[in-house]
């Protein structure tokens, strides 16, 4: 787990507590490093603090560790599904309630309802709009 | 005894549909009136040459007249009937007078239900491998995921007015690697689309293998030399195995064929076979077996793939594993192994694989025109008897042998005659006449 491992420029120029997010947290767990940076960026700029995982393995520790406000999560991850690391969440009475958005690149009727049905607080698949992700994020978090 | 009415009702309606008296088409063939007479209401089969005169009478060809060719163009109609409009089907009961008065029309549209179906199978087997191919799926979720880092760096640098030059730089250079990786992909999905549509040819693997078996009447030579081991030599080339992986079917075949091979040698087998078909002698599968050590399987695999030879009999082979699929079938003359679907529920293969290494021995009677009588031989097991790791993998062999071929003597089953009770079976229920059958599945399309 990095926090800003990746050698980028450092944050945005938009300061913690500005925006949004006004410094609430948001753990994205997502193997594809270009879409987890873009993620990164547009919820940084919305004044969220961002926590980046580039794999699926100890998600769950990372969740309880961060008490984040809200986790973003890919469901196919190398080695270990979303889905199991959602239904992890949901089977542990603190995670029980954190709203989690689950990205996939398969938009299927099937993949959503099995995703609603582990407890996903949202279905969004992919490719999916900037402006659409930071909505959801807002109106998850209740902000 | 009137079989099938086909072909003296063709010859009534043809003659009616010419508006030609019955005295004068038995003038014109040569036979009396009355004959004819018997012959329209099928009371008497005519001969090959009475047909022939009756055909050249009536100006048609005489194959029109054939019976098996109409009996098979009925049963084609009456098959597309029931797919395509099975709550409004058309005069069915009146299939018989069209296929008699129409035979160029019955044809054509018995070819159209034929390439129907055939389009529908391969549209089957494509989304299957849509939804099932993980070479597809991987390409596939490649490519979503570069497209989904390309449109959300793209919209960074497309809306934020305020973006610092080093971030610019880094979303810039992100888009730039993202492109290749999906150009990459996308020249991979199409690269691989593009063999598999050659290769695979849409048959499946295993119609492809028998298919090419077929043509060399179910024995391939090269079986029968001890020394040949590269079997990519014996199936490389041959225009039946297309893909690469009926090529992979036919080598584990032939390997396994090459196997029984020496365990049974021609030279040796022959001469026992031959005279267990010889008057008064007995054929009896399991002696083969005690005198060769070999399995019963074995037997039944090898007896289905021998070359033909003066008074054995040709032999039917029905092999299937575990789930009931038929994974081999060496057809004989009036028994139909179903090529799609499951097969009759009753036959002694299926009996066999609920009782495993408990040979099985039935007299049955195939429900075909004429209905056929074989005696079944089958046997289950492990496919690999000497494996302890699981899973088993069962599998069950049938042998047909047609019950014509078979003497009277004290053999069991299949040796006292017409009035011998005979398990009645058939192919599959969808093109079974027995109505009242206790295992039908579905109801037949073909009236009884």
């Amino acid at each position: 787990m990095a926090e800003d491992g990746s050698g980028a420029p450092d944050s945005p120029a938009t300061g913690k507590g500005a925006g949004h997010g006004a410094g609430r947290s948001v753990l994205v767990v997502e193997d594809e490093p270009n879409i987890s940076e873009a993620i990164r960026f547009i919820l940084r700029r919305d004044g969220w603090s961002v926590t980046v995982m580039p794999s699926g393995h100890g998600a769950l520790q990372a969740v309880a560790d961060l008490a984040p406000d809200l986790l973003i999560l890919d469901l196919m991850l190398p080695g270990v599904s979303g889905l199991d690391i959602l239904r992890g969440l949901r089977g542990h009475p603190t995670s029980a309630g954190l709203p989690v958005i689950l990205l996939t690149a398969r938009g299927g009727h099937a993949a959503r309802d099995m995703a609603l049905e582990a407890g996903a607080s949202l279905f969004m698949a992919k490719p999916f709009a900037n402006a659409d992700l930071l909505a959801a994020v807002r109106q998850l978090v209740g902000v | 005894m009137p079989k099938s009415a086909l072909s003296g009702s063709r010859i009534r309606s043809l003659r009616t549909a010419r508006r030609m008296g019955q005295a004068d088409l038995a003038r014109l063939a040569g036979v009396s009136p009355s004959y004819l007479n018997l012959i329209e209401h099928n009371r008497r089969r005519a001969s090959p040459r009475i047909l022939d005169a009756i055909a050249r009478a009536l100006s048609i060809p005489p194959e029109a007249l054939d019976e098996s060719a109409g009996d098979a163009l009925v049963e084609a109609l009456r098959a597309a009937t029931v797919r395509a409009a099975p709550d409004a089907p058309p005069e069915t009961d009146r299939a018989e007078e069209f296929v008699g008065r129409f035979p160029g029309w019955a044809a054509l549209l018995a070819q159209l239900h034929t390439r129907a179906e055939g389009h529908e199978r391969t549209i089957g087997r494509l989304s299957d491998r849509m939804a099932h191919d993980p070479n597809l799926s991987a390409a596939l979720h490649e490519i979503v995921s570069a497209v989904t880092a390309v449109q959300s760096t793209a919209a960074i640098l497309a809306e934020s007015e305020d973006l610092e030059p080093e971030w610019r730089a880094r979303f810039h250079s992100n888009v730039h690697a993202d492109s290749v990786r999906l150009a990459n992909a996308a020249e991979a999905l199409v690269a691989y689309l593009d063999t598999s549509g050659e290769e695979t040819g849409l048959a499946a693997p295993q119609e492809e293998l028998e298919s090419w078996l077929e043509r060399q009447g179910f024995h391939v030579e090269a079986v029968e030399d001890p020394d040949v081991r590269d079997w990519g030599r014996v199936t490389g080339g041959q225009a039946e195995l297309a893909s690469a992986s009926s090529r992979a079917l036919a080598e584990d075949w032939l390997r396994r064929a090459h196997a029984d091979a020496r365990v049974l040698p021609l030279t040796q087998l022959m001469p026992v076979l031959s005279a267990m078909f010889a008057p008064g002698a007995v054929f009896a599968p399991e002696d083969l077996a005690r005198q060769f050590g070999a399995s019963l399987a074995q037997v039944f695999r090898r007896l289905a793939t021998l070359p033909p030879a003066a008074g054995v009999p040709r032999f039917g082979l029905a092999v299937c594993d575990g789930s009931g699929t038929l994974t081999f079938r060496r057809p004989v003359e009036g028994f139909a192994l179903p090529r799609f679907g499951g097969a009759c529920p009753l036959w002694p293969l299926y009996q066999a694989l609920v009782q495993p290494e408990r040979p099985l021995r039935a007299l049955v009677e195939f429900a075909g025109r004429p209905p056929t009588r074989f005696v079944a031989h089958a046997v289950a097991g492990a496919r690999d008897p000497l494996r302890f790791e699981p899973p088993v993998v069962w599998e069950a062999a049938m042998l047909l042998t047609p019950a014509s071929a078979l003497g009277a003597g004290p053999q069991g089953a299949g040796t006292e005659g017409p009035d011998e009770p005979a398990l009645a079976l058939g192919s599959s229920c969808r093109i079974c006449p027995r109505e009242a059958c206790a295992a039908r599945r579905e109801p037949s399309i073909i009236a009884a």
